[in-house]
Protein backbone atom coordinates (compact mmCIF):
# COMPACT_ATOMS: atom_id res chain seq x y z
CA UNK A 1 0.00 0.00 0.00
CA UNK A 2 2.34 2.31 0.88
CA UNK A 3 0.60 5.09 2.27
CA UNK A 4 2.04 7.92 3.96
CA UNK A 5 2.04 11.78 3.52
CA UNK A 6 4.41 14.18 3.04
CA UNK A 7 4.96 17.50 4.73
CA UNK A 8 3.90 20.81 3.34
CA UNK A 9 6.42 22.30 5.48
CA UNK A 10 9.87 22.86 3.11
CA UNK A 11 12.40 20.63 5.58
CA UNK A 12 14.01 18.73 3.18
CA UNK A 13 15.99 20.72 0.73
CA UNK A 14 14.25 19.61 -3.23
CA UNK A 15 17.36 18.95 -5.55
CA UNK A 16 14.54 20.30 -8.41
CA UNK A 17 14.59 24.20 -9.37
CA UNK A 18 11.90 26.13 -7.67
CA UNK A 19 9.52 27.07 -9.99
CA UNK A 20 7.46 29.57 -7.18
CA UNK A 21 4.46 28.96 -9.12
CA UNK A 22 2.30 29.20 -6.17
CA UNK A 23 1.37 30.51 -2.34
CA UNK A 24 0.54 28.10 0.52
CA UNK A 25 -0.46 30.38 3.16
CA UNK A 26 -1.73 34.25 3.04
CA UNK A 27 -0.67 36.04 6.46
CA UNK A 28 -3.31 38.53 6.67
CA UNK A 29 -2.37 41.76 9.05
CA UNK A 30 -5.75 42.65 9.66
CA UNK A 31 -5.04 46.01 11.38
CA UNK A 32 -2.02 47.33 13.57
CA UNK A 33 -3.97 48.42 16.36
CA UNK A 34 -3.88 46.23 19.38
CA UNK A 35 -4.85 46.87 23.26
CA UNK A 36 -1.50 45.11 24.34
CA UNK A 37 2.08 46.82 24.19
CA UNK A 38 4.60 43.94 23.78
CA UNK A 39 7.93 44.78 23.65
CA UNK A 40 8.63 41.89 21.52
CA UNK A 41 5.95 43.31 18.48
CA UNK A 42 6.66 42.04 15.09
CA UNK A 43 4.51 44.88 13.52
CA UNK A 44 7.38 47.75 12.33
CA UNK A 45 8.18 50.46 15.39
CA UNK A 46 6.23 53.20 12.78
CA UNK A 47 3.61 51.84 13.13
CA UNK A 48 1.24 54.25 14.09
CA UNK A 49 2.43 56.14 11.03
CA UNK A 50 0.85 53.89 8.70
CA UNK A 51 -2.93 54.41 8.59
CA UNK A 52 -6.06 53.65 5.69
CA UNK A 53 -6.68 49.95 6.42
CA UNK A 54 -8.07 48.04 3.82
CA UNK A 55 -12.19 47.66 3.88
CA UNK A 56 -13.78 44.76 4.15
CA UNK A 57 -14.39 44.05 0.09
CA UNK A 58 -10.55 45.05 -0.27
CA UNK A 59 -10.01 41.77 2.11
CA UNK A 60 -12.73 39.88 0.62
CA UNK A 61 -10.94 40.31 -2.78
CA UNK A 62 -7.43 39.38 -1.57
CA UNK A 63 -8.48 36.65 -0.27
CA UNK A 64 -9.87 35.12 -3.44
CA UNK A 65 -6.69 36.08 -4.89
CA UNK A 66 -4.65 34.10 -2.11
CA UNK A 67 -6.93 31.35 -2.78
CA UNK A 68 -6.64 31.53 -6.55
CA UNK A 69 -2.91 32.10 -6.04
CA UNK A 70 -3.05 28.71 -3.82
CA UNK A 71 -3.29 29.32 -0.51
CA UNK A 72 -4.61 26.37 1.61
CA UNK A 73 -4.53 28.12 4.67
CA UNK A 74 -5.28 31.94 5.97
CA UNK A 75 -4.09 33.37 8.99
CA UNK A 76 -5.54 36.32 10.34
CA UNK A 77 -3.94 38.34 12.32
CA UNK A 78 -2.55 42.33 13.27
CA UNK A 79 -2.12 43.89 15.73
CA UNK A 80 -5.34 42.41 16.97
CA UNK A 81 -7.84 41.12 14.02
CA UNK A 82 -11.01 41.30 16.90
CA UNK A 83 -10.33 45.36 16.85
CA UNK A 84 -12.21 44.80 13.12
CA UNK A 85 -15.44 44.87 13.40
CA UNK A 86 -16.19 42.98 10.29
CA UNK A 87 -13.80 40.21 11.10
CA UNK A 88 -16.88 38.17 10.63
CA UNK A 89 -17.29 39.11 7.31
CA UNK A 90 -13.83 38.32 6.10
CA UNK A 91 -13.75 34.75 8.58
CA UNK A 92 -16.54 34.26 6.36
CA UNK A 93 -15.09 35.05 2.63
CA UNK A 94 -12.50 32.65 4.07
CA UNK A 95 -14.34 30.31 4.83
CA UNK A 96 -16.35 30.42 1.59
CA UNK A 97 -12.76 29.38 -0.34
CA UNK A 98 -12.31 26.66 1.64
CA UNK A 99 -9.22 27.58 3.21
CA UNK A 100 -7.98 26.70 6.79
CA UNK A 101 -8.94 29.95 8.91
CA UNK A 102 -6.35 30.31 11.33
CA UNK A 103 -7.59 33.32 14.02
CA UNK A 104 -4.34 34.36 15.63
CA UNK A 105 -5.67 36.94 18.69
CA UNK A 106 -4.48 38.50 21.90
CA UNK A 107 -7.84 37.63 22.97
CA UNK A 108 -8.96 40.85 24.06
CA UNK A 109 -11.65 42.20 23.43
CA UNK A 110 -13.46 38.90 23.16
CA UNK A 111 -17.11 38.05 24.83
CA UNK A 112 -18.07 34.36 24.64
CA UNK A 113 -20.98 35.10 22.04
CA UNK A 114 -18.34 36.75 19.26
CA UNK A 115 -16.35 33.32 19.71
CA UNK A 116 -19.26 31.48 18.87
CA UNK A 117 -20.45 33.85 16.11
CA UNK A 118 -16.69 33.64 14.23
CA UNK A 119 -16.77 29.99 14.65
CA UNK A 120 -20.09 30.32 13.11
CA UNK A 121 -18.52 31.76 10.46
CA UNK A 122 -15.83 29.35 9.28
CA UNK A 123 -12.89 29.55 12.20
CA UNK A 124 -10.97 26.43 12.18
CA UNK A 125 -8.54 27.22 14.58
CA UNK A 126 -7.56 29.99 17.70
CA UNK A 127 -4.53 31.15 18.75
CA UNK A 128 -4.10 33.02 21.61
CA UNK A 129 -0.94 34.65 22.73
CA UNK A 130 -0.26 34.55 26.51
CA UNK A 131 2.68 36.59 27.72
CA UNK A 132 4.01 34.46 31.21
CA UNK A 133 2.85 31.32 32.92
CA UNK A 134 1.06 33.89 35.49
CA UNK A 135 -0.16 36.93 35.90
CA UNK A 136 2.09 39.04 37.38
CA UNK A 137 4.72 38.24 34.65
CA UNK A 138 2.07 37.82 31.53
CA UNK A 139 0.79 41.31 32.54
CA UNK A 140 4.10 43.20 32.51
CA UNK A 141 5.07 42.16 29.05
CA UNK A 142 1.58 42.56 27.56
CA UNK A 143 1.79 46.09 29.14
CA UNK A 144 -1.80 45.89 30.38
CA UNK A 145 -4.01 43.75 32.59
CA UNK A 146 -4.52 41.06 30.41
CA UNK A 147 -3.72 37.55 31.75
CA UNK A 148 -7.12 36.48 33.21
CA UNK A 149 -9.02 37.18 30.13
CA UNK A 150 -6.60 35.41 28.18
CA UNK A 151 -7.52 31.75 30.15
CA UNK A 152 -11.05 32.43 29.98
CA UNK A 153 -10.99 33.19 26.12
CA UNK A 154 -8.99 29.99 25.96
CA UNK A 155 -11.51 28.19 28.18
CA UNK A 156 -13.89 29.14 25.52
CA UNK A 157 -12.05 28.17 22.44
CA UNK A 158 -11.70 24.37 24.02
CA UNK A 159 -15.74 24.79 25.56
CA UNK A 160 -16.50 25.83 21.71
CA UNK A 161 -14.94 22.81 20.29
CA UNK A 162 -12.54 24.96 18.32
CA UNK A 163 -8.48 23.50 18.33
CA UNK A 164 -6.54 25.98 21.04
CA UNK A 165 -2.71 27.14 19.93
CA UNK A 166 -1.19 28.71 22.96
CA UNK A 167 1.58 30.87 21.48
CA UNK A 168 4.23 32.21 24.25
CA UNK A 169 7.08 34.21 23.24
CA UNK A 170 10.57 32.91 25.04
CA UNK A 171 13.14 35.53 26.16
CA UNK A 172 15.10 35.96 29.06
CA UNK A 173 12.40 36.74 31.89
CA UNK A 174 10.84 33.71 31.34
CA UNK A 175 12.72 30.99 29.65
CA UNK A 176 13.39 29.35 33.53
CA UNK A 177 9.43 28.94 33.73
CA UNK A 178 8.97 26.68 30.66
CA UNK A 179 7.46 23.89 32.97
CA UNK A 180 5.12 26.39 34.49
CA UNK A 181 3.93 27.10 31.11
CA UNK A 182 3.63 23.93 30.07
CA UNK A 183 1.47 23.20 32.72
CA UNK A 184 -0.69 25.94 32.08
CA UNK A 185 -0.98 24.95 28.89
CA UNK A 186 -2.02 21.73 30.07
CA UNK A 187 -4.27 22.76 32.47
CA UNK A 188 -6.26 24.85 29.13
CA UNK A 189 -5.99 21.32 27.37
CA UNK A 190 -4.27 23.09 24.15
CA UNK A 191 -3.85 21.36 21.42
CA UNK A 192 -0.61 23.04 20.87
CA UNK A 193 1.76 24.57 22.52
CA UNK A 194 4.16 27.35 20.76
CA UNK A 195 7.38 28.18 22.80
CA UNK A 196 8.57 30.70 20.35
CA UNK A 197 11.95 32.44 21.31
CA UNK A 198 12.00 36.26 20.31
CA UNK A 199 13.05 36.83 17.16
CA UNK A 200 15.42 40.03 17.48
CA UNK A 201 13.71 42.34 15.02
CA UNK A 202 11.82 45.50 14.99
CA UNK A 203 10.39 45.86 18.68
CA UNK A 204 12.20 43.12 20.13
CA UNK A 205 15.66 44.22 18.66
CA UNK A 206 15.57 47.53 20.33
CA UNK A 207 14.57 45.52 23.66
CA UNK A 208 17.35 42.73 22.89
CA UNK A 209 19.52 43.62 26.34
CA UNK A 210 16.22 43.09 28.14
CA UNK A 211 15.24 40.07 26.49
CA UNK A 212 18.26 37.99 24.77
CA UNK A 213 18.60 35.21 27.10
CA UNK A 214 21.99 33.11 28.02
CA UNK A 215 22.97 29.75 26.37
CA UNK A 216 22.67 27.98 29.95
CA UNK A 217 19.03 29.38 30.28
CA UNK A 218 18.38 27.98 26.89
CA UNK A 219 19.51 24.66 26.90
CA UNK A 220 18.06 24.06 30.23
CA UNK A 221 14.88 25.31 28.84
CA UNK A 222 15.22 23.64 25.87
CA UNK A 223 15.35 19.85 27.79
CA UNK A 224 11.99 20.72 29.83
CA UNK A 225 10.50 21.09 26.32
CA UNK A 226 11.91 18.24 24.58
CA UNK A 227 10.63 16.14 27.83
CA UNK A 228 6.97 17.65 27.63
CA UNK A 229 6.97 16.95 24.35
CA UNK A 230 7.76 13.22 24.50
CA UNK A 231 5.17 13.04 27.58
CA UNK A 232 2.19 14.37 26.11
CA UNK A 233 2.80 13.14 21.99
CA UNK A 234 -0.72 12.87 20.85
CA UNK A 235 -2.06 14.97 22.92
CA UNK A 236 -0.57 18.36 23.12
CA UNK A 237 1.95 18.76 20.27
CA UNK A 238 4.91 21.13 21.37
CA UNK A 239 6.58 23.36 19.01
CA UNK A 240 10.31 24.85 20.47
CA UNK A 241 11.31 27.24 18.02
CA UNK A 242 15.10 27.85 18.31
CA UNK A 243 16.31 31.22 18.81
CA UNK A 244 18.84 32.17 15.83
CA UNK A 245 21.10 34.28 18.04
CA UNK A 246 22.17 30.34 19.37
CA UNK A 247 22.24 28.52 16.25
CA UNK A 248 25.27 28.19 14.13
CA UNK A 249 23.26 28.15 10.98
CA UNK A 250 20.06 30.67 10.19
CA UNK A 251 16.89 30.30 9.39
CA UNK A 252 14.86 29.03 6.63
CA UNK A 253 12.97 32.88 7.34
CA UNK A 254 9.43 32.25 5.63
CA UNK A 255 10.61 28.85 4.11
CA UNK A 256 12.59 31.16 1.58
CA UNK A 257 11.68 35.15 0.78
CA UNK A 258 8.83 34.90 -2.03
CA UNK A 259 8.55 31.33 -1.73
CA UNK A 260 5.48 29.94 0.18
CA UNK A 261 3.75 33.11 2.21
CA UNK A 262 2.36 36.33 1.46
CA UNK A 263 1.81 39.19 4.29
CA UNK A 264 -0.87 41.69 3.22
CA UNK A 265 -0.13 44.31 5.50
CA UNK A 266 -3.58 46.49 7.20
CA UNK A 267 -2.56 49.25 4.76
CA UNK A 268 -2.47 46.74 1.88
CA UNK A 269 1.11 46.13 1.22
CA UNK A 270 2.18 43.24 -0.16
CA UNK A 271 5.03 41.47 1.83
CA UNK A 272 7.35 38.64 1.71
CA UNK A 273 7.87 38.46 5.04
CA UNK A 274 6.06 41.06 8.01
CA UNK A 275 9.03 43.40 8.03
CA UNK A 276 10.28 43.67 4.68
CA UNK A 277 8.71 47.18 4.26
CA UNK A 278 11.76 48.01 6.46
CA UNK A 279 14.21 47.37 4.29
CA UNK A 280 15.47 49.89 1.91
CA UNK A 281 15.60 50.05 -2.03
CA UNK A 282 12.83 47.91 -2.40
CA UNK A 283 8.86 48.88 -3.36
CA UNK A 284 6.81 47.14 -2.06
CA UNK A 285 3.68 46.91 -3.61
CA UNK A 286 -0.11 47.42 -2.65
CA UNK A 287 -2.99 45.11 -3.33
CA UNK A 288 -4.98 47.88 -4.21
CA UNK A 289 -3.36 49.03 -7.33
CA UNK A 290 -2.13 45.17 -8.83
CA UNK A 291 -3.61 41.40 -7.38
CA UNK A 292 -2.00 39.03 -5.58
CA UNK A 293 -0.93 37.01 -8.66
CA UNK A 294 0.38 39.69 -10.53
CA UNK A 295 2.65 41.03 -7.31
CA UNK A 296 3.87 37.33 -6.18
CA UNK A 297 5.14 36.57 -10.23
CA UNK A 298 5.68 40.20 -11.75
CA UNK A 299 6.94 42.55 -8.66
CA UNK A 300 10.60 43.14 -8.57
CA UNK A 301 10.56 43.32 -4.51
CA UNK A 302 9.13 39.24 -4.59
CA UNK A 303 11.94 38.47 -7.11
CA UNK A 304 14.86 40.55 -4.94
CA UNK A 305 15.82 37.81 -2.63
CA UNK A 306 14.00 34.87 -4.41
CA UNK A 307 15.90 31.49 -4.96
CA UNK A 308 19.79 32.12 -5.35
CA UNK A 309 20.86 34.27 -8.07
CA UNK A 310 21.08 37.11 -5.24
CA UNK A 311 23.47 35.49 -2.72
CA UNK A 312 26.84 36.95 -1.91
CA UNK A 313 29.04 34.11 -0.78
CA UNK A 314 29.87 32.50 1.60
CA UNK A 315 25.86 31.30 0.59
CA UNK A 316 26.67 31.26 -2.87
CA UNK A 317 28.33 28.25 -2.62
CA UNK A 318 27.26 26.91 0.35
CA UNK A 319 25.67 23.39 0.50
CA UNK A 320 22.72 24.66 2.66
CA UNK A 321 21.94 27.69 0.44
CA UNK A 322 18.62 25.88 -0.64
CA UNK A 323 17.86 24.95 2.95
CA UNK A 324 18.14 28.31 4.77
CA UNK A 325 18.29 30.63 1.58
CA UNK A 326 20.79 32.85 3.36
CA UNK A 327 18.79 33.42 6.10
CA UNK A 328 16.83 36.46 7.10
CA UNK A 329 16.73 39.79 4.85
CA UNK A 330 15.82 41.75 7.63
CA UNK A 331 18.19 40.56 10.25
CA UNK A 332 20.82 41.31 7.86
CA UNK A 333 20.08 44.58 6.94
CA UNK A 334 18.98 45.81 10.62
CA UNK A 335 22.17 44.47 11.75
CA UNK A 336 24.29 44.61 9.22
CA UNK A 337 23.31 47.63 7.32
CA UNK A 338 22.98 45.35 3.81
CA UNK A 339 19.89 43.41 3.21
CA UNK A 340 22.17 41.27 0.80
CA UNK A 341 24.79 40.17 3.22
CA UNK A 342 24.93 36.74 4.91
CA UNK A 343 22.48 36.56 7.81
CA UNK A 344 24.89 37.29 10.63
CA UNK A 345 23.43 34.38 12.77
CA UNK A 346 25.25 31.92 10.68
CA UNK A 347 28.78 31.41 12.14
CA UNK A 348 30.85 31.32 8.54
CA UNK A 349 29.02 35.19 7.67
CA UNK A 350 31.71 38.09 7.82
CA UNK A 351 29.56 39.82 10.76
CA UNK A 352 29.17 36.92 12.53
CA UNK A 353 31.23 39.25 15.41
CA UNK A 354 27.87 41.74 15.75
CA UNK A 355 26.33 37.77 17.47
CA UNK A 356 29.12 36.79 19.42
CA UNK A 357 28.81 40.59 21.00
CA UNK A 358 25.20 40.52 21.74
CA UNK A 359 25.79 36.74 23.39
CA UNK A 360 28.89 38.19 25.26
CA UNK A 361 26.60 40.67 27.35
CA UNK A 362 23.65 38.89 28.48
CA UNK A 363 22.18 39.97 31.94
CA UNK A 364 21.03 37.07 34.17
CA UNK A 365 17.85 35.77 34.34
CA UNK A 366 16.63 37.91 38.02
CA UNK A 367 17.68 41.21 37.07
CA UNK A 368 14.87 43.58 35.84
CA UNK A 369 16.00 45.77 32.67
CA UNK A 370 13.22 48.19 31.62
CA UNK A 371 11.35 47.57 28.72
CA UNK A 372 10.36 49.58 25.64
CA UNK A 373 6.93 48.79 24.92
CA UNK A 374 5.36 49.10 21.71
CA UNK A 375 3.20 52.61 21.45
CA UNK A 376 5.08 54.31 23.80
CA UNK A 377 5.66 58.13 22.82
CA UNK A 378 9.69 57.52 21.30
CA UNK A 379 8.12 55.23 18.87
CA UNK A 380 9.58 55.99 15.37
CA UNK A 381 10.87 54.03 13.03
CA UNK B 1 -3.20 -3.00 20.22
CA UNK B 2 -6.03 -3.71 18.62
CA UNK B 3 -7.72 -1.48 16.90
CA UNK B 4 -10.78 -3.87 15.02
CA UNK B 5 -13.15 -1.84 16.53
CA UNK B 6 -11.92 1.47 16.38
CA UNK B 7 -14.05 3.91 14.07
CA UNK B 8 -11.48 6.52 13.37
CA UNK B 9 -12.20 9.87 11.42
CA UNK B 10 -10.13 13.14 10.61
CA UNK B 11 -9.75 14.99 13.60
CA UNK B 12 -11.83 17.89 14.04
CA UNK B 13 -9.00 20.51 14.18
CA UNK B 14 -8.05 19.06 10.70
CA UNK B 15 -9.55 19.62 7.23
CA UNK B 16 -9.41 17.86 4.23
CA UNK B 17 -9.60 19.58 1.34
CA UNK B 18 -8.62 18.97 -2.67
CA UNK B 19 -4.96 21.33 -3.28
CA UNK B 20 -6.44 22.05 -7.10
CA UNK B 21 -2.73 23.01 -7.84
CA UNK B 22 -1.66 19.47 -7.47
CA UNK B 23 -5.05 17.68 -7.87
CA UNK B 24 -3.77 15.94 -4.39
CA UNK B 25 -5.95 16.08 -1.37
CA UNK B 26 -4.31 17.41 1.87
CA UNK B 27 -5.33 17.45 5.35
CA UNK B 28 -4.75 20.74 6.99
CA UNK B 29 -4.10 21.44 10.17
CA UNK B 30 -3.04 24.72 12.52
CA UNK B 31 0.05 26.08 10.69
CA UNK B 32 0.51 22.32 9.05
CA UNK B 33 -0.76 20.38 5.69
CA UNK B 34 0.32 17.00 4.42
CA UNK B 35 0.33 16.26 1.12
CA UNK B 36 -1.85 12.92 0.52
CA UNK B 37 -0.68 9.82 -1.81
CA UNK B 38 -3.01 7.95 -3.15
CA UNK B 39 -3.29 4.75 -0.95
CA UNK B 40 -3.17 7.47 2.17
CA UNK B 41 -6.32 9.56 0.19
CA UNK B 42 -8.22 5.89 0.07
CA UNK B 43 -7.81 5.30 3.61
CA UNK B 44 -8.74 8.40 4.86
CA UNK B 45 -11.73 8.63 2.33
CA UNK B 46 -13.08 5.19 4.67
CA UNK B 47 -12.47 7.01 8.04
CA UNK B 48 -15.88 8.43 8.59
CA UNK B 49 -15.88 7.72 11.88
CA UNK B 50 -18.92 5.08 11.28
CA UNK B 51 -16.86 2.11 9.88
CA UNK B 52 -14.73 -0.20 12.14
CA UNK B 53 -10.83 -0.23 11.26
CA UNK B 54 -11.58 -3.91 10.61
CA UNK B 55 -14.11 -2.37 7.99
CA UNK B 56 -11.75 -0.45 6.32
CA UNK B 57 -9.46 -3.11 5.94
CA UNK B 58 -11.22 -5.19 4.41
CA UNK B 59 -12.85 -2.22 1.54
CA UNK B 60 -9.30 -1.47 0.71
CA UNK B 61 -8.23 -5.35 0.56
CA UNK B 62 -10.94 -5.90 -1.57
CA UNK B 63 -10.38 -2.92 -3.73
CA UNK B 64 -7.13 -3.71 -4.63
CA UNK B 65 -6.74 -7.03 -4.36
CA UNK B 66 -4.23 -7.11 -1.76
CA UNK B 67 -3.32 -9.65 1.59
CA UNK B 68 -5.68 -8.58 4.07
CA UNK B 69 -3.02 -8.63 6.69
CA UNK B 70 -0.66 -6.50 4.50
CA UNK B 71 -2.83 -3.87 4.12
CA UNK B 72 -4.30 -3.96 7.87
CA UNK B 73 -0.51 -3.49 8.78
CA UNK B 74 0.15 -0.65 6.41
CA UNK B 75 -3.17 0.99 7.38
CA UNK B 76 -2.95 0.73 10.95
CA UNK B 77 1.24 2.32 10.90
CA UNK B 78 -0.36 5.22 8.52
CA UNK B 79 -2.90 5.90 11.21
CA UNK B 80 -1.11 6.12 14.05
CA UNK B 81 1.21 8.54 12.35
CA UNK B 82 -1.64 10.18 12.00
CA UNK B 83 -2.81 9.65 15.63
CA UNK B 84 0.95 11.40 17.01
CA UNK B 85 0.34 14.12 15.08
CA UNK B 86 -3.40 14.65 16.57
CA UNK B 87 -4.88 14.21 12.98
CA UNK B 88 -7.31 11.74 13.82
CA UNK B 89 -9.95 10.62 16.31
CA UNK B 90 -11.43 7.58 17.45
CA UNK B 91 -8.26 5.65 17.11
CA UNK B 92 -6.88 3.73 20.48
CA UNK B 93 -3.47 4.23 21.77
Amino acid sequence: MNAGAAATSSEAASTETPVFDRIYTLVAELTYRCPLRCPYCSNPLDYQARKDELGTEDWQRVLREASELGALQINLTGGEPLLRQDLEQIVAEAARLDAFVNLITSGLPLERERLAALKQAGVNSVQVSIQGPDEASSDRMAGTRSFQHKLQVARWVKELGLPLTLNFVLHRENLNRVAEIVALAEELSADRLELANTQYLGWALSNRTALLPSRAQLDAARLVARAAKERLKGRMEILFVLPDYYSDRPKACMSGWGQRYVVVTPQGLALPCHLAQTLPNLTFENVRDRSLSEIWFESASFKAFRGEAWMPEPCKSCERRSIDYGGCRCQAFHLTGDATQTDPVCSLAPTHGLIQAARSNVAAPEVLIPLRYRGAREARG
Amino acid sequence: MNHAEDQPRVASKAKLRLDPKTGKKVLLSPEKGLVLNGSAEKILGLCDGQRSFQQIVTELAQAHGHAQEQVERDTAAFLDQLAERGLIEGWSR
